[in-house]
């Protein structure tokens, strides 16, 4: 608040004025609006005997999940069923964003290539992809996996892993000390790699001679790991999958339903995140990589160094929006009966009757995961910005 | 902030004044002056309501809609079908969307007791069971621990498994679908070892979908109770009365001989005052429905009696081939006991 505020002007003259009266109005009309509706949906309910309310969320579910990161048991209550929904949504969301993000960057910069076989191929890749509705492509994925592939009792055997019906099983390592010190390891190298990108930096600003950015990084990692895996007597016990009587049991397991929605989502979003990063880089003066070759700077390097990091800048937000359609469309895995948030809450609707609710669930958590995603984007973009001296 | 606060409660009292209640008067009247009766059924579940090439509607659930428009409107042809998911079902009934919900519904008490429906008559005595491919050799239930099992969501058989899994520490994994034919594709491409739900829509699935029927087995264990039946809004009790006793009716036509190709003829020459009272020749039990008195005669002569229904639909000589077991009569070895029309 200054200190000596403008003079106000009370009269329908004033356009400051008029501006309140009409956003009052609007405000006022819109919360008689869900009022009323919200009131009105409460007395029918009530009239016919339908019985409302969230307290269901704390009864028992009864139901089991088919899969789950966390164990789930059919005697735990609603809402832990809701969270263990809302963690399979999530699990396919954010393995899609990151796939989605390197796939459509990917083909977005295979369409300026100088071959001309990938540069079709991108360009047949997008606008296959980008036509042909996602829920198409879904039920597509899903009868390749279970239509195609062989049945769980005679699998597709490449090395240790079986492709078959029941999904992708592959061996997985049994957790023991060696693994408890490879993660502490690999935890500590991150702040060392970190420091040491720093550092180089810095050196490559004083005395300008070129480090590795990016293998040695990765180098101290991985040697930390191996490191911490040595000294906890360097365990190398799998937990192999083995052919069962009717399908194939042990190992990790990735069912049909949970590939086809992470393939079908991925695939189909790359396509958008494509032609955004493509627009990106268009939008980046052709001065600027003239320029860098005029440097001496190779096409790769041009792209890594010049054109990419300007072209962040336009790619973000049209590629945000994307983030939040592959979260929202994940919502379809429904079809192909993958246990997300929508899927668990079809069913806590019927065994209790509260649509009203269970659907009022489902909307929070979408639309919370969209906002937080939007905000983390929005974040980043601020970041990415030129910044202005 | 306390004008909002102000604000919000006129609000809400404006809200209050404006809020009408969108459902009143009587079912029968508006089904009168509509001149159909609107019946949510099945999307397609052979025995039970589907509808064929040429639109026509067929099956246990759809009967009892024509024999309600028989008996409420006097045409058995007056029925408006609405096809539901397992999971519209309740909503369209709650909302008025339709008259009476005919789409082999398990009676449960959560539903009869929550969702401001009343449950009317059963019409056919079900069970859970487990459907395999003959291969597999899979003769009991217990075998199948550790499976997948493919489930449709939206069903008290999703609820029966994890119950059935959990008492038998058999560790069972749902893969849960939404649509009837989603559930059937999966289990018929290999995706999961058996597929549950009713037995009665095990043999229909089989029948309607497999390759070659002969290659799965239904399990002879049935987990659970599904009394199937059709349910109507609360609150109308005279509506709820007439399929009830529509029901009744056509059990009790069984029960007395009375058929489709004889109900005229006993109508004119019975001497039995029971079957009399039911056809409405000697007392009119139509009138205390708020029918007429010819109300069960017309219905029996659109559909036949249950016995009749049963056979025609999912009976040992249809394409179900499902025996009549429970649903029997009470005095033929089965529990369907209708009360006397009297």
């Amino acid at each position: 608040m200054s200190n000596n505020p403008p003079k106000k002007n009370w009269s329908w003259r004033s356009q400051a004025f008029r501006g309140l009266v009409y956003q009052v109005l609007a405000v006022v009309l819109i919360v008689l609006c869900v009022g009323y509706l919200a009131h009105n949906t409460q007395t029918n309910m009530r009239e016919r005997g339908i019985q409302s309310g969230f307290d269901f969320l704390n009864s028992p579910a009864g139901f089991d999940i088919g899969e789950s990161l966390f164990a789930f048991d059919s005697g735990e209550n609603y809402w832990h069923a809701y969270l263990i929904g809302f963690t399979n949504t999530l699990r396919v969301a954010i393995t899609g964003l990151i796939l989605t993000t390197l796939l459509g960057t990917l083909i977005g910069v295979g369409r300026f290539s100088r071959n001309a076989l990938v540069r079709g191929l991108c360009v047949c890749y997008v606008e296959l992809f980008r036509n042909i509705p996602v829920l198409l492509q879904l039920l597509m994925w899903y009868l390749m996996f279970t239509e195609v592939l062989p049945e769980s009792a005679s699998p597709l055997v490449l090395g240790p892993v079986y492709l078959s019906k029941g999904g992708l099983n592959f061996p997985i390592p049994v957790w023991a000390t060696g693994q408890f010190f490879a993660a502490i390891g690999m935890g500590l190298a991150l702040v060392v790699a970190f420091l040491y990108r720093r550092w180089a930096i810095l050196s490559f600003e004083r005395t300008g001679v070129p480090r590795s950015l990016f293998w040695a990084p990765l180098g101290i990692v991985l040697g930390f790991g191996v490191l911490g895996w040595l000294i906890g007597g360097a365990p190398s016990e799998f937990n192999m999958p083995k052919q069962g009587e009717f399908a194939i049991e042990n190992g990790g397991a990735l069912t049909p339903e949970f590939l086809s929605v992470l393939l079908g989502l991925t695939i189909y979003t790359a396509a958008f995140v494509a032609e955004v990063v493509r627009g990106g880089i268009q939008s980046v003066a052709l001065g600027q990589t003239e320029a860098a070759a005029a440097l001496g700077l190779g096409r790769g390097q041009t792209m890594r160094l010049v054109t990419l990091p300007q072209a962040l800048r336009v790619i973000i937000p049209p590629v945000t929006n994307q983030y939040l359609n592959l979260t929202k469309n994940s919502s379809l895995a429904v079809a192909i009966g993958y246990p997300d948030v929508v899927s668990i809450a079809n069913t806590a609707i019927n065994q209790t009757g509260r649509a009203v609710e269970c659907i009022a669930i489902i909307m929070l958590v979408y639309l919370s995961t969209s906002l937080l995603t939007s905000l983390l984007m929005n974040w980043y973009n601020t970041r990415s910005a030129i910044k202005e001296r | 902030m306390k004008s909002l606060k102000t604000v919000v409660a006129a609000v809400l009292a404006l809200g209050t004044l404006a809020a009408s209640p969108a459902f009143a008067g009587k079912t029968l009247d508006t089904i009168k002056s509509r001149g159909q009766v609107i019946c949510g059924v099945h999307t397609g579940l052979a025995g039970f309501s589907a509808a064929d090439s040429s639109g026509k509607w067929t099956g246990i659930d759809v009967d009892v809609c024509r024999a309600v428009a028989a008996a409420t409107l006097g045409d058995a042809e007056k029925v408006k079908y609405v096809p539901l998911s397992a999971q519209a079902r309740f909503t369209a009934l709650q909302s008025g969307e339709v008259d009476v919900l005919s789409r082999n519904t398990t009676f449960t008490l959560t539903r009869d007791a929550s969702l401001g429906l009343s449950q009317t008559a059963v019409i056919y005595y079900d069970g859970q069971g487990f459907m395999v491919p003959v291969k597999n050799k899979i003769k009991n239930a217990k075998q199948l621990k550790g499976q997948t099992v493919c489930v449709q969501s939206g069903t008290t058989t999703e609820k029966n498994l994890t119950d059935f899994s959990k008492a038998n520490g058999l560790n069972i994994k749902p893969v849960v679908f939404e649509k009837l034919e989603a559930v059937e594709g999966a289990y018929f491409s290999g995706r999961c070892v058996s597929y549950t739900t009713d037995a009665s829509g095990l043999a229909s699935v089989r029948n309607k979908s497999a390759k070659n029927p002969a290659d799965h087995l239904i399990l002879p264990e049935l987990i659970s109770k599904e009394p199937l039946g059709p349910l109507v809004r609360r609150g109308d009790d005279e509506w709820a009365a007439i399929v009830k006793w529509t029901i009744f009716g056509l059990l009790e036509a069984e029960e007395y001989g009375i058929t489709a190709a004889n109900v005229d003829d006993l109508k004119v020459n019975t001497k039995d005052p029971a079957i009399g009272r039911i056809l409405g020749t000697t007392e009119d039990t139509g009138k205390l429905l708020g029918l007429d008195k010819e109300w069960m005669a017309r219905a029996v002569k659109a559909t036949g009696n249950y016995g009749e229904i049963f056979e025609r639909n999912v009976g040992p000589k249809s394409a179900l081939q499902l025996p009549r077991g429970l649903n029997n009569l009470w005095n033929k070895g089965g529990i369907q006991y209708a009360p006397p029309i009297r």
